[in-house]
C-alpha cells in the first residue's frame, strides 16, 4: 500500500470537528486500519466467534448476545482491575495528555487524544455502571452502547500503540494504554481483533514464534547467521538448541532471527556469548520472546508466556537472559513472575563472568541483556575497538515498553558509549519517559496501515530529524524488534539517509573476538572506516558525556580484558 | 457549558427564595447534615468498591531509570525501588502536582519541524487553585471550634497579610478567583479541551465559583454576621443545631452551593482527589522483577506443552539434529523445509 506523499500528509489539522465527538461516527479509511484476524488463527487458540468479517462491511457478523457479552465482560474486568476503575472515575479532562499521543499529533484526528479515546469506554461505563450516567445520560459524557459505539471502539483501540506516554503527563497516573489493554479484551470476546495480531499468535502458540518457523528452519535461520559471522570474523561459532543443562536459556524475539536488520543483532548477541564463553543454549520451543498476547489479552498473553520457563525447567538452566524487544519485555519485566511463577526451579541469577549478582531480577530471574552487558562492559571484560564503528554517527531510541513500562534507560547508552565514538542523543522532550513511539507498537505494524505508522511515527522520525540534521546523524539504534522493523520505513519517509541498528549489532562490530581475522567490513559488510583519522577523539561528533555512578566511556580499544572485579 | 450555568443560577435562586419565604431552618440545618452525610457516606462507598478491587498486576509507569546494576543511578522517586520511594512519589503528585508539572504543548511548523514547549500554566492554576481551597477551607475552622486552634490564626495571619479597607485582604481569596477564572477560561478557549469538556465539567466550576463569589461578597463588601454563623456553625457540628436570626439571603446561598457541591462530589470526577492515593501506576515500587507480585484471581490456562509441540515435530527436530525427549521414527534425508509465513 503507498502512502500520500510528505507534504500531503502534513497537512494536518488539531482543530477539533464541528460536531460533538458523540454525533461524529467513525470511517474506515484505507491505509489507517488494519485487516481484522483470520478465522484459522483465532481457532488455533480457541478464540471466541471466529469467522470471515471487514471492518468496511456494514455488517460485521456480531452474535445476536454481543451487547450482553460485552457488557459482562466489562463488569467482570471492573472486579478485578482497580486501575479500571480508577481509570474510569478520576478523570477529570484536564487535557494534559490530549498532545501528547503521537497519534494525535502526527493526525488531527481528536478520537486520539488519549483522553477522547479513554472517554469511547468510560461513556459506556458510565451508562452501564453509574447512577449518574443512568440519570443524566449525555450531561455526565454517558451514551449507549451500539454497534456504532463498537466500530469506533475497534478502529481507535487498534490505532493505540499502548505506548504509555500519555500515562507519564497524568496528574493521576491514569494510563490509556491499560484502557486500550482492557477495550481489547472486549472486542476479542467478539472475535474481533487484527490478523497482524491474530496470525502471529496462532503461530506463536503453535510452533513457539511469530513467524510459524519449524524446529529445523529456525536453527537454518541461526546457522546462516553463523555463517555471515564467520565470513566477516573468520571465527567459527557453535550456538546449541534445547541443550539439557547449560547454565543459561536465551531468549530473543524471532524478529532477529529472520529478519534484516534484525539479525545483525542476533549476530551481535552469538558473538558477546562466544567471546566471553557463556554457557548457554537457545531453544526452538521457546524460540519467541515477543508475545503479542498482550496486544489481545491478559490470558492470551499469559498462554504464550509459559513456554519460557516450562522450556527453562525442562532443560534444566539456572537463569534465562533475554535478548532485545520492547513489548517483550513488559511481559517479562511487569507480568510474567505473576502469571507463570514462581521460578523457584531457577537460581538467582549471577553473571558467570564478573560474578554480579543480578538483585533487581531476584525473583523474575530473566536478565535483560543490556544489563548483562554493560555489567560485562563495567568490569572491563570486552575486547572492544569502537573505531570499527566510526562511520556510524548513532542516536537512540527508547522503545516505549522499556521506558515506562521498565526504565531501561541508561544500560544501553552505557554500552553505545562503549562501542561507539559518535553518540548523540535527541532533544530532551523525545527520549527517556517521554520517548516518542515508532507508531508501529502494539500489533499495529502491517502494511495496510501504512498511513497511519507513518503518521503515528511522525514525532518520532521529526526528533531524528534534528539531530540528523545537527549532527549529521545517520544510524538509530534500538532495542526493539518492532522498532527494527517499523523505523527504517519511517526513517526512508521522513529522514531518508538514517539506518536502523541494533544496540547489539553495534556490539558485534566492536568487538574483538579471540582469533578473529582482520575486519574489512561490519556485520553488514559495509566496508570499515579506515584507521587514519580514527584515533581523533576531539574530533567533531565525539560524545563524552558523563556516565550516570560510572567512569567516562572509553574512547579508545579496550585492551585490558579479564580485569579482576 | 450553558446547561451547567443555568443549573447553578436555578440553585443560587432556589437558596434566595427559601431564605426569603423563611425556610431557614432547612437550608441551615436539613440541608447542610444531608450534605455531610451524602458526602461522607458516598466517599467512603466509593473508595471502598475500588479498595476492593485487586491490583493484580504491578504496573507502575516508570518515569525515569531503573534500579538495576549498583553503580547506574536510578530514579529514586521517579521509578521508586523501595515503598518508601513510591510513598514519596504519590506525596510529591498530591502535594505539587508533579506529572502537572511535566506538561508541555506541542507546535508543528514548516520544514515539517514539531517544537515542544513546556506549558507550566495548568500547574501553576491548578496548585494555586487546590492550595488555596485547602487554606480557605482551614481558615473556616474559625467558625467550627471553640475555642479556634492557634494555627487557624497563624494562618490568617500569613495569608491577610495585606490591608483591603478595614479588613485583611486574604491571598488566597484572590487566587482562587484568579484561578478558577483560568482554569474556566482554558476550557472554553483551547479547542481541544472545549471539545472533550461535558456539562459536568463545567457544573463544579461553576458551583466553586458561586461558593467563593458568595463567601467573597460577605467578607468584603455585604459584611455577615459573623457570630451568627458561628452560632450556627458549632450547633452543627455539635449536634445541638440552632437558626440565629439575622443572617442575610446572601449566606444561605453560600450555604446552599456548598451543599450541593458536597452532595455532587462522591459521584462525579471530584473523587479525584482519592483517586491519586489509589492509582496503580504511581503508587507502586518498580520492583516487578525482585519481589513476585501475586494476582488473587490467577487461574490456570490451557497452554501448548512441550510434549506437544516434540510430538508434532519430532522428525524435523530429528533430521536437524536438535535433541529430543523421545526416540522418533529413523530420521529421513531431505526433508522438504516447512515455512509457514504471515
Ligand atoms: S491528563 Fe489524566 S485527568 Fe487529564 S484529561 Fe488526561 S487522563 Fe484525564
Ligand atoms: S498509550 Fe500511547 S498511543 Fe495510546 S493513547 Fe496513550 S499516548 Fe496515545
Amino acid at each position: 500500500m503507498s502512502a500520500p506523499k510528505p507534504q500531503e500528509l502534513l497537512k494536518i489539522s488539531h482543530r477539533p470537528p464541528r460536531t460533538g465527538w458523540m454525533d461524529t461516527p467513525v470511517q474506515f479509511r484505507r491505509g489507517t486500519w488494519c485487516y481484522p484476524g483470520k478465522a484459522r488463527s483465532l481457532e488455533v487458540l480457541d478464540l471466541p466467534f471466529p469467522r470471515q468479517w471487514s471492518p468496511e462491511d456494514d455488517d460485521w457478523k456480531l452474535p445476536p448476545n454481543w451487547k450482553e457479552i460485552v457488557l459482562e465482560g466489562l463488569r467482570e474486568r471492573l472486579h478485578r482491575f482497580r486501575s479500571l476503575q480508577i481509570f474510569m472515575d478520576a478523570c477529570v479532562r484536564c487535557g494534559a495528555c490530549a498532545d501528547k499521543c503521537h497519534f494525535f499529533i502526527g493526525s488531527g484526528d481528536p478520537k486520539n487524544m488519549p483522553v477522547l479515546r479513554a472517554e469511547l469506554l468510560r461513556s459506556v461505563y458510565r451508562r452501564e455502571f453509574t447512577a449518574a450516567g443512568k440519570l443524566l445520560g449525555r450531561m455526565v459524557g454517558a451514551r449507549d452502547l451500539d454497534e456504532r459505539v463498537l466500530k469506533e471502539w475497534f478502529y481507535y483501540f487498534f490505532q493505540c500503540t499502548e505506548c504509555r506516554r500519555c500515562s507519564v503527563f497524568c496528574p493521576f497516573g491514569i494510563d490509556t494504554a491499560e484502557i486500550t489493554i482492557i477495550a481489547r479484551e472486549l472486542l476479542n470476546l467478539l472475535g474481533l481483533n487484527v490478523d497482524w495480531i491474530a496470525t502471529p499468535i496462532a503461530n506463536c502458540y503453535r510452533t513457539g514464534n511469530h513467524l510459524g518457523l519449524l524446529p529445523h528452519a529456525f536453527k537454518d535461520m541461526v546457522d546462516f547467521c553463523v555463517e555471515e559471522i564467520q565470513n566477516v570474523t573468520g571465527v567459527g561459532i557453535e550456538p546449541t538448541f534445547n541443550r539439557k543443562g547449560a547454565e543459561i536459556l536465551f531468549v530473543a524475539p524471532s524478529g532477529d532471527v529472520f529478519a534484516d536488520p534484525g539479525i545483525y543483532t542476533f549476530m551481535g548477541y552469538l558473538m558477546l556469548f562466544h567471546a566471553i564463553g557463556l554457557d548457554y543454549t537457545l531453544s526452538t520451543y521457546a524460540s519467541e520472546g515477543g508475545n503479542f498476547g498482550l496486544f489481545t489479552s491478559h490470558e492470551v498473553m499469559k498462554r504464550l508466556n509459559a513456554k519460557i520457563y516450562a522450556e527453562a525447567k525442562r532443560l534444566g538452566v539456572k537463569w534465562i537472559i533475554g535478548g532485545e524487544c520492547g513489548h517483550m519485555w513488559r511481559v517479562l519485566h511487569q507480568y510474567m513472575d505473576t502469571m507463570n511463577g514462581p521460578a523457584d526451579f531457577l537460581e538467582e541469577p549471577v553473571s558467570p563472568i564478573t560474578g554480579t549478582r543480578f538483585e533487581n531480577a531476584r525473583s523474575t530471574r530473566m536478565v535483560h541483556i543490556c544489563e548483562f552487558t554493560a555489567d560485562l562492559m563495567k568490569h572491563g571484560r570486552l575486547n572492544l575497538d569502537p573505531s570499527r564503528n566510526d562511520h556510524l554517527v548513532v542516536t537512540f531510541h527508547d522503545s516505549c515498553n522499556p521506558s515506562r513500562a521498565m526504565g531501561l534507560l541508561d544500560e544501553p547508552r552505557y554500552i553505545i558509549r562503549n562501542v561507539c565514538r559518535h553518540f548523540f542523543d535527541m532533544p530532551e522532550n523525545t527520549i527517556r519517559e517521554y520517548t516518542f513511539c515508532c507508531g508501529s507498537g502494539a500489533g499495529l505494524g502491517p502494511d495496510e496501515n501504512l498511513e497511519m505508522r507513518l503518521r503515528g511515527g511522525l514525532p518520532r522520525a521529526n526528533a531524528v530529524k534534528y539531530v540528523h540534521e545537527k549532527y549529521g546523524v545517520n544510524t538509530l539504534a534500538c532495542i526493539c524488534a518492532i522498532d527494527r522493523a517499523a523505523l527504517p520505513p519511517l526513517m526512508d519517509y521522513w529522514v531518508p539517509g538514517v539506518g536502523v541498528t541494533g544496540v547489539h549489532e553495534l556490539v558485534g562490530n566492536a568487538l574483538i573476538l579471540p582469533d578473529e581475522d582482520e575486519r574489512t567490513t561490519d556485520l553488514r559488510g559495509n566496508p570499515l572506516p579506515q584507521p587514519a583519522g580514527t584515533g581523533d577523539p576531539s574530533g567533531p561528533g565525539v560524545s563524552d558525556l558523563d556516565e550516570p555512578g560510572g567512569p567516562g566511556p572509553r574512547s579508545g580499544p579496550n585492551t585490558a580484558p579479564g580485569r579482576e572485579a | 457549558m450553558g446547561i451547567s450555568l443555568a443549573l447553578t443560577v436555578a440553585l443560587i435562586l432556589v437558596a434566595w427564595a427559601g431564605a426569603a419565604a423563611g425556610l431557614q431552618a432547612v437550608l441551615g440545618t436539613v440541608t447542610p447534615y444531608l450534605a455531610g452525610l451524602t458526602f461522607l457516606g458516598g466517599v467512603i462507598w466509593r473508595v471502598v468498591r475500588w479498595a476492593r478491587a485487586p491490583v493484580p498486576f504491578r504496573i507502575p509507569t516508570t518515569c525515569g531509570q531503573e534500579r538495576s546494576l549498583p553503580w547506574m543511578r536510578y530514579a529514586t522517586v521517579d521509578n521508586p525501588a523501595t515503598t518508601l520511594g513510591a510513598v514519596a512519589r504519590v506525596a510529591l503528585e498530591v502535594l505539587f502536582f508533579r506529572s502537572l508539572l511535566r506538561n508541555s504543548r506541542f507546535e508543528l511548523r514548516e520544514g515539517p519541524k514539531l517544537v515542544y514547549f513546556w506549558e507550566k500554566w495548568l500547574w501553576v492554576a491548578g496548585l494555586a487553585f487546590h492550595w488555596s481551597l485547602f487554606a480557605i477551607l482551614t481558615r473556616h475552622l474559625r467558625f467550627f471550634t471553640q475555642p479556634v486552634p492557634a494555627f487557624v490564626g497563624w494562618l490568617e495571619g500569613a495569608d491577610g497579610f495585606f490591608q483591603a479597607g478595614l479588613s485583611a485582604l486574604y491571598l488566597t481569596d484572590v487566587a482562587v478567583l484568579v484561578a478558577l477564572t483560568y482554569l474556566f477560561l482554558r476550557r472554553v478557549l483551547i479547542p481541544q479541551v472545549r471539545y472533550v469538556s461535558l456539562p459536568a465539567d463545567y457544573l463544579p466550576l461553576f458551583l466553586i465559583m458561586g461558593v467563593a463569589g458568595s463567601g467573597v461578597l460577605m467578607r468584603y463588601f455585604f459584611r455577615v454576621d459573623v457570630t451568627a454563623v458561628k452560632e450556627l456553625a458549632l450547633g452543627l457540628v455539635t449536634f445541638h443545631p440552632v437558626v440565629p436570626p439575622g443572617l442575610s439571603a446572601l449566606f444561605y446561598v453560600h450555604l446552599f452551593l456548598v451543599s450541593v457541591l458536597l452532595m455532587y462530589f462522591p459521584f462525579s470526577k471530584l473523587v479525584h482527589i482519592a483517586g491519586i492515593f489509589l492509582s496503580p501506576t504511581r503508587n507502586l515500587a518498580n520492583t516487578n522483577r525482585e519481589r513476585r507480585h501475586i494476582n488473587p484471581w490467577n487461574y490456570p490456562v490451557k497452554v501448548h506443552t512441550y510434549e506437544e509441540y516434540e510430538e508434532e515435530f519430532r522428525k524435523h527436530m530429528i533430521a536437524a539434529g536438535i535433541p529430543v525427549e523421545k526416540a522418533g521414527p529413523p530420521a529421513q534425508v531431505g526433508i522438504p523445509v516447512e515455512k509457514e509465513g504471515q
